[in-house]
């Protein structure tokens, strides 16, 4: 294999080269996407390379967008859309939970949702009001869509490749915290990671750790902290929000007896609430300790000034570590 | 009568003054006062001085993202200036010399930007709607403004403002058909600066004008030259004084050029010319104003220095109060969450302080 440094803006670009050249059905649309390249730059160059037929930009119309796409795929099309920001996509709602997530149930198997609706979620990032969000709880709640999030360039690539091949919709979203954060040697050739598997990062012993997206790198960070003071942690990245690999996060806490849920959703129902529910039903009695959270608050993400209190450093991940260690 | 003579079919767009602000169409101009006009070109100025310096405190990494309204000072101007304390301006983000007349301070407008959810307060400005960042979303609420109005009998006018690329959204259908329905006293105010970050205004809709959509709600519409001062303030004039008789809402088109870029994370040389800008430098509404007063013996080319480097001054202290408004608290995080915090909510927030205090502690 022939491998190159990307991040992972350009891992994301890079399988939708792949997609474009390798699918006639595969195209690509959304606001700022064609000329500009998307404002992250993710559709970079791709309209000079495949036409304004198949990369273009649409009118400012989320719900448009979506609904396009729905049509498309009816008619057999492998549409991927990009909505700016995860907080922009609430026009469109109505058109997934609607449409995109029931077409396949409603139309009896004729019809699919075979499209890939990516967004840029998560905060941090010193943005304005609509821009920090991490929503993907109502999504992994509406039956009928699966949720993505990958970690890493070479995750993003290969989780992208399978999301566009799946014959359901996928809502992809990409923590722009770490857009370009991460470097990574990621193969230039075709390749695709299952849906629907997380993977073990680190190995331990004392605590599972379950995260994803942004939260993995700061958990990582609070991972030094931990193994200073004695702890051993086991990371497993989700990957995929739904459907939720629950044997791989079973097989963990069964092994280290505790959990933690990291991620930067508000706090009540969300995906961390889920986690918690899969270790009470299925690890009961390996739990050394009350599976546990750490989420953002049930607050709005406060604007830049502010939002050092809501989004998790290392520090802030280590402390719940100890508290579920010395539990 | 405007409205007639200027029906969105005929596709003409109001215009009173030329490029060189001689004045073309003396019978729309407004019978407005020298005072007024020169009052109206200092706002003006104001407001490119407060952009251009915010832009470079975004630069100088003093300010975070921050879109520039640079080009957009005339609609600003004609349409704020009627805007009474009984009327009500529910803006998008791209209107600071509507909300300064507004009564907003410009360290509000700091203090939003950069990054305190307290910048939406507006002491001291009643009947402004906070910054609406989901485009054309705030339409829909001009509205229920404008519903309350009439139900209390209040002699108010409702400006909602959005761009060319909200007209896109079924958010803005929905606005102008309940609005002609209902008939409410909304002026819309669209303003067309062209570009919806990188997407032309040719690729938003197929219509010939933005103002025609009026048709189909069967409301007025009128386009208007939003680079000249005289021509928009005609326009809301004479909306506002449609609104106010009791026959609905009606929607204005004003066509400018956003001469800076989207926001300060934008590059405008992916999507259009220099060729383009310098053909809109031309119309530049700032010049334009300046020429006619200048031409009526107003004013001379040698005031603008000390207006402009009094200006200077005053935004410099506008951004000082920002500069010193002091730590965000974790209060504020929480305390507007609800008028009555749920008991989880607040243990979120009693949880989050243990955290702190062993933070600290380890330190």
């Amino acid at each position: 294999m022939n491998m190159k440094v990307m991040n992972m803006v350009q891992a994301i670009t890079d399988a939708h080269d792949i997609k474009l050249a390798d699918d006639p059905d595969v195209l690509t649309f959304g606001e700022d996407v064609g000329v500009e390249g998307g404002v992250f730059r993710v559709t970079s160059g791709l309209q000079k390379k495949y036409g304004a037929e198949r990369v273009f930009d649409t009118p400012l119309a989320e719900s448009g967008i979506i609904g396009a796409a729905v049509g498309m795929c009816a008619a057999g099309l492998r549409p991927i859309v990009e909505i700016q920001f995860s907080g922009f996509v609430y026009p469109g709602f109505n058109q997934i939970v609607s449409h995109v997530a029931r077409m396949r149930n409603r139309s009896r198997g004729k019809y699919g949702s075979q499209m890939v609706i990516r967004m840029p979620y998560g905060g941090n990032i010193k943005a304005l009001e609509h821009h920090s969000e991490s929503m993907e709880a109502i999504f992994a709640h509406t039956p009928g869509l699966k949720v993505v999030i990958p970690s890493t360039p070479y995750d993003a690539k290969g989780l992208f490749i399978a999301s566009v091949e799946s014959d359901d919709p996928v809502i992809f979203m990409e923590p722009k915290r770490i857009y370009r954060a991460i470097k990574q040697e990621v193969p230039e050739e075709k390749y695709s990671i299952p849906l629907g598997k997380a993977k073990v990062l680190t190995e331990g012993t004392d605590l599972t750790i379950v995260s994803y997206g942004a939260m993995i790198r700061e958990t990582q960070r609070a991972m030094v902290m931990a193994k200073e003071a004695g702890i051993s942690v086991e990371l497993v990245d989700l990957r995929s929000i739904y459907p939720i690999d629950k044997e791989t996060v079973v097989q963990s806490i069964k092994k280290t007896g505790r959990l933690l849920v990291v991620n930067e959703e508000p706090s009540s129902c969300g995906v961390a609430a889920e986690l918690i529910a899969i270790a009470n039903e299925e690890a009961f009695l390996s739990l050394e300790a009350p599976p546990t959270r750490l989420t953002g608050f049930d607050a709005i993400p406060p604007l830049p000034k502010g939002e050092h209190f809501y989004f998790h450093d290392a520090f802030r991940i280590f402390y719940e570590i100890k508290k579920v260690v010395e539990y | 009568m405007l409205f007639k003579e200027y029906d969105p079919h005929k596709e003409k767009m109001l215009q009173v003054m030329d490029n060189d602000g001689k004045i073309i169409n003396p019978d729309w101009k407004p019978d407005i006062s020298d005072e007024l006009a020169l009052e109206s070109y200092k706002l003006m100025q104001f407001e490119r001085t407060a952009d251009t310096m915010t832009v470079s405190y975004q630069r100088q990494g003093r300010m975070f993202t921050y879109p520039p309204n640079i080009g957009q000072e005339a609609i600003h101007a004609g349409f704020g200036k009627q805007i009474r304390k009984q009327d009500w301006l529910v803006p998008a983000f791209r209107e600071l010399g509507m909300m300064l007349l507004k009564g907003a301070k410009l360290s509000d407008i700091f203090l939003y930007w950069g990054g305190y959810e307290d910048g939406s307060l507006f002491s001291g400005a009643p009947n402004l709607l906070p910054i609406s960042v989901p485009i054309a979303s705030q339409l829909i609420h001009g509205i229920g403004l404008g519903y309350a109005a009439k139900l209390k009998k209040e002699d108010s006018v409702i400006f909602a403002v959005v761009g060319d690329g909200g007209t896109s959204e079924g958010d803005f259908h929905e606005a102008l058909n309940i609005g002609g329905v209902w008939k409410v006293p909304v002026v819309f105010l669209v303003q067309n600066n062209r570009y919806a970050i990188s997407v032309p205004v040719e690729m938003q809709t197929a219509a010939k004008s933005l103002a025609i959509k009026s048709c189909a709600y069967g409301i007025p519409g009128l386009q208007v030259d939003g680079n000249d001062f005289f021509a928009c303030y005609r326009a809301a004039q004479d909306a506002v004084a449609h609104c106010r008789s009791g026959k609905g809402p009606v929607l204005i088109e004003a066509m400018t050029y956003r001469k800076g870029a989207h926001t300060t994370s934008d590059d405008p040389s992916l999507y259009r010319t220099q060729k383009e800008e310098e053909e809109w430098e031309l119309k530049d509404p700032v010049k334009r104003l300046r020429n006619y007063l200048i031409a009526q013996g107003l004013w001379k080319e040698s005031d603008d220095e000390p207006l402009l480097a009094s200006y200077k001054e005053e935004v410099e202290k506008e951004f000082a109060v920002y500069e010193n408004y002091g730590p965000y608290k974790l209060d504020d995080v929480f305390q507007y969450q609800f008028k009555d915090m749920p008991e989880d909510l607040r243990q979120q927030q009693v949880a989050y302080e243990k955290f702190l205090n062993w933070r600290e502690a380890k330190k």
